[in-house]
């Protein structure tokens, strides 16, 4: 990939943004043995009614590993300093996500120059589902 | 209420080991398609020692505790009840598939808002390899829904 310059970026610059294929039971059933979260809500849809819920829906964690591919595909992991969200609403199954980020603030911290990203995962409505930040060192 | 004396407390430290066949089936789940993620000698032509663990995995293989549900039943919590609210991971070092982690957690708070219709749960985990290195900080805040 080429590199990313600091000097290059402005606050307001976009990463390239992606959507996913929408959330199916498939990819809950394999990120669920994957992750090693098995909690039943997300994969059985009887525990699911049982605990009053309409349907079985998707591990926030899926959303926030969504969100970490925008990143690596724009700079090297190596590069990543600090990644968080907050999860915002509850990600359904057939959902699919727009995962963006945008450049908030360049900084120099620890002796690196350094850009935050706002971070967001909106869904096919516009509602945002998960929304966090992360810091990226660059040369 | 969630007792708030185990505010401080520290859970026994586990060792995990990172397996690349697992790192693998995480990317098929998560729509990876970055061959940095799944094939070796991608990994070494960008530079990695052998599979990178994803940013996010880390989470995943504090999962791989023993007991996982340890901080649950100190606490009393019923999982069906249960809310991840926040995650933050700080990262020092990569790690790498046939690393063995270790993970120190401790409960750095416990409070409530809405006059107690939700209690917050904050755990903080410092996450060091095999060779002693601190490679990671984790924060995750669990929400308790009551009523």
């Amino acid at each position: 990939m080429p590199t990313l310059r600091y000097d290059a970026l402005q606050v307001g610059d976009a990463l390239p943004a992606f959507e996913t294929e929408p959330v199916s039971r498939l990819t809950l059933a394999l990120y669920c043995g994957a992750s090693g979260d098995h909690n039943p809500i997300h994969v059985d849809t009887d525990f699911a009614h049982a605990a009053g819920q309409p349907d079985v829906f998707a591990h926030g964690m899926l959303s926030m590993a969504y969100l970490g591919r925008l990143l690596t595909n724009w700079v090297p992991q190596q590069a990543l300093r600090d990644f968080g969200v907050r999860f915002v609403a509850i990600t359904q199954v057939g959902d699919r996500l727009t995962c963006r980020g945008t450049v908030v603030e360049k900084m120099e911290a620890h002796g690196e120059k350094r850009v935050r990203i706002e971070l967001s995962t909106v869904d096919q409505n516009g509602e945002v589902k998960v929304a966090g930040d992360a810091v990226v060192a660059l040369p | 209420m969630i007792d708030r004396q185990y505010i401080g407390h520290r859970m026994a430290p586990f060792t995990v080991p990172v397996e690349a066949g697992r790192l693998r089936l995480f990317a098929k789940a998560t729509g990876q398609h970055d061959p940095v993620y799944t094939d070796e000698a991608a990994a070494h032509d960008a530079g990695h020692p052998g599979l990178p663990v994803p940013p996010t995995f880390l989470f995943c293989l504090e999962m791989d505790a023993p007991n996982p549900a340890a901080i649950r039943e100190l606490l009393g919590l019923d999982y069906r009840r249960l809310l991840h609210g926040e995650q933050r991971f700080t990262y020092h070092a990569m790690t790498y598939a046939g690393d063995r982690l270790t993970f120190e957690q401790c409960i750095e708070d416990i409070y409530d808002k809405k006059g107690g219709a939700l209690e917050f749960v904050v755990r903080r985990t410092r996450v060091s390899n095999q060779h002693g290195t601190h490679v990671a900080d984790l924060r995750t805040v669990t929400v308790m829904r009551h009523g």
